[in-house]
């Protein structure tokens, strides 16, 4: 009894909630690992895209719950998500078209597209607060819970309760389904081949026929529908303010990174690691080992290796980490 | 339009031989940030004072009073110090505010003291402003903190809390009301599992509420804000089936809390300043009138803030701080004819007629010590989704 209280209670603190921010960061690190791959720098606009594309949604559900509109026990956001993607989509294409495509055709060097990535962060992030605002935004409905704690307690008999959100729930789905989609389109597809050519050897994939600027539309299609993804579900999970995408930044880094950039295996990996690290660096042990432990040699204190203000020092160190020993990340990346 | 000029002009002339001027009072609050939904009622609260004071026409031979509002940001030291300054700048002769303890302080002594500008505020509450250095510039109608404690620990204790986990608001109001009701509780022999600060304005507190509720307690007491931290804890912690019963201090009593949370709240009590009166009713009375919630947290404090600013003018028969300051503690203490909300201006006449008053105010204005409310409360329990007051103390 005393070892399912303590499995329950690491499932509702540690493993739910990590796996579910793992998605989110995983679906994040997608696409910074794809830009990295095929346009070949690391874009710091990508936690700005997310919340625009967030955004827009939160504005269409909006407009979708004012008309009546809502999708039985899912949220509305689910319904808005296509809108969300074109919008995106529209903002990343008109920014590649303004921006990004004159360095490419200068041939600049991966650091000042960097920079220049900055500028269109710093960009995209006002345009997002003059649009909504820098305020938190709640637009989730539907049926909160798959299982809520107090149902689990009564259906089990237990002391300790698991609760599942929906929003937990429809992002891992969704992040799989994402995932499933990504990997047979890279794979299958004759477009999806050409991109990865395009990656591999540039000049190779030129010299075969393959357009380049279709190559890089494609690609900024993708990368739009995963951040928008991505965002919507991280605001549904948790909640929609446009400071908070931004500093989603460094997690996603870290898990691009840590699983080897321009990996999309490695993106994966890594965002469950950073996530997984996060999550029980910072949680108080005491529980789970009170049940495990014999009488008597319960932990008197909390069992907390790092206080839960330094989750973000977590991504940095692992960071450093695999940096210092293995800088082309666990899955064979590009070198930084 | 030359008519009326010249007709102002005339106006402005006589009103000028008759001594009268116009008194501007700054109402400082955070109108953004951690209690945005709290302090437009609040303004209007210290504005329903000074139009009393202005209609009536009795303050220092028929002077008018000017609220004139600006923002603190309530945790901005910058924004509130910066906004104090240009409000000096512009003449001000008192400071109603500021809200949040932090940016109080951070008025007092950089704004305040300097220009020896008078500042009383509604809601300030963290004992580190009872030592501060203020050369009697600074005033509340709100009790410290210190007091909160004692007050939250009895109520634990009466309803049979044995062991309690505390989250705060990392700021000087979170800090120091924490340290108050921990050390009040364990002095009533109830234990505390642990003291652990929250960040305001984060979208996720899972982890946060993972190490409370590893921890352990019979309730949760979060001395946060109701729009910031402190509902994500709460709605964290009824997710995760941590915690169902919350104690709710000041800082998180409002209607808002409730609307966000739901019904899961049922059941969850606290305490806010406050007082059972016939003048706390009546002062309701007067706010329902002017359109406004007159029950909702620190609005009688504001509006007695802003009438012990008038009172005190009258007292001393000036409008410059320097001259009013030292007359603030003879108006809201006896001895004196009792003054209650809306006989602003019989306290007004019986000042110019020399005599003495002890102003109750609407939420019982007692002032001691450094010039803080000596503290009524009011205990407040969630029933059917409302705060709803089940007692007094």
């Amino acid at each position: 009894m005393d070892f399912l209280n303590a499995l329950v209670a690491l499932s509702n603190f540690v493993l739910v909630p990590a796996i579910a921010y793992g998605s989110q960061l995983a679906l994040g690190a997608l696409g910074v690992t794809l830009i990295y791959g095929i346009l070949r720098f690391s874009n710091f606009a990508h936690g700005d895209t997310m919340a625009f594309g967030a955004m827009i949604a939160v504005l269409v559900t909006w407009g979708l719950q004012a008309a009546g509109v809502s999708f039985g026990p899912l949220p509305t956001a689910l319904l808005a998500l296509p809108f969300a993607i074109l919008g995106c989509i529209v903002l990343v294409l008109v920014t590649d078209r303004m921006v990004y495509r004159f360095y490419r055709e200068q041939k600049a060097k991966p650091v000042i597209l960097v920079i220049v990535s900055m500028g269109v962060m710093f960009i995209m992030n006002g345009l997002v607060r003059f649009i909504i605002g820098p305020d938190d935004q709640r637009f989730s409905d539907g049926e909160r819970f798959l299982i809520s704690a107090r149902e689990f307690k009564a259906m089990t008999g237990l002391n300790e309760g698991l609760a599942i959100k929906t929003s937990q729930g429809i992002t891992v789905i969704m992040a799989v389904v994402a995932v499933v989609l990504l990997f047979w389109f890279l794979n299958k597809t004759r477009t999806g081949k050409s991109m990865r050519a395009y990656s591999d050897n540039e000049d190779l994939a030129l010299l075969s026929g393959i357009n380049p600027e279709r190559v890089v539309m494609i690609t900024w299609i993708i990368v739009a529908a995963l951040a928008t993804t991505a965002g919507v579900l991280y605001g549904l999970d948790k909640s929609f303010k446009p400071f908070v995408y931004f500093q989603l930044l460094l997690p996603i880094f870290a898990s691009a990174i840590v699983g080897g950039l321009g990996s999309p295996v490695g993106a994966i990996a890594g965002g469950f690691i950073i996530a997984f690290s996060e999550v029980t660096i910072t949680y108080a042990w005491k529980k789970v080992l009170t049940y495990l432990a014999p009488e008597n040699l319960e932990p008197s204190g909390l069992v907390q290796f790092l206080s839960t203000d330094y989750k973000f020092a977590v991504s940095f160190v692992i960071l450093l980490i695999v940096l210092l020993f293995k800088p082309t990340g666990l899955f064979k990346g590009k070198a930084v | 339009m030359k008519k009326l000029l010249t007709a102002t002009a005339a106006t402005a002339l006589l009103a000028g031989t008759a001594m009268a001027e116009d008194v501007k009072l700054g109402i400082m609050f955070g109108f953004t940030g951690p209690i945005e939904s709290l302090s437009p009622a609040m303004a209007s609260g210290a504005e329903l004072a000074m139009k009393e004071v202005s209609d009536s026409g009795k303050l220092l031979d028929g002077s008018t009073v000017t609220p004139v509002r600006a923002d603190t940001g309530c945790a901005d030291n910058a924004l509130a110090t910066a906004n104090a300054e240009r409000l000096v700048a512009e003449g001000i002769n008192g400071l109603v505010g500021g809200d949040c303890s932090g940016v109080t302080g951070a008025i007092l002594q950089n704004v305040a003291v300097p220009n020896g500008m008078v500042m009383i505020s509604p809601s300030a509450t963290s004992p580190g402003l009872s030592v501060m250095e203020d050369n009697g510039l600074f005033f509340r109608t709100s009790p410290s903190d210190a007091r909160e404690g004692e007050i939250m620990a009895d109520i634990l204790q009466e309803r049979g809390v044995s062991s309690i986990a505390l989250t705060y608001t990392n700021n000087d109001y979170g800090k120091g009301l924490s340290e108050a009701i921990k050390s009040s509780f364990e002095a009533l022999g109830g234990e505390v599992t642990i003291v652990a600060a929250h960040e305001d304005g984060k979208a996720d507190y899972s982890a946060e509420v993972g190490a409370l509720a590893s921890a352990g307690g019979d309730i949760l007491v979060v001395a946060g804000y109701l729009d910031q931290g402190g509902l994500g804890i709460i709605q964290s912690s009824l997710d995760s089936g941590a915690f169902d019963t919350f104690g709710l201090p000041g800082g998180m009593i409002g209607d808002s809390l409730p609307e966000n949370v739901g019904p899961d709240l049922n059941g969850s009590y606290g305490q806010a300043p406050g007082s059972k009166s016939e003048a706390a009713d009546s002062f309701f009375g007067m706010a329902e009138g002017a359109g406004f919630d007159g029950s909702s947290i620190f609005v009688p404090e504001s509006y007695d803030a802003a009438a012990l600013f008038m009172l005190a003018m009258q007292a001393a028969g000036s409008s410059n701080p320097a001259d009013y300051g030292g007359k603030i503690m003879d108006v809201a203490n006896e001895p004196g004819e009792k003054i209650y909300p809306g006989e602003l201006a019989k306290g007004l006449e019986l000042l110019a007629a020399g005599e003495e008053i002890d102003y109750v105010g609407a939420s019982g204005v007692e002032l001691i010590g450094p010039g803080e409310s000596a503290g009524a409360y009011r205990e407040i329990e969630v029933i059917d989704g409302e705060m709803k007051t089940v007692n007094y103390r």
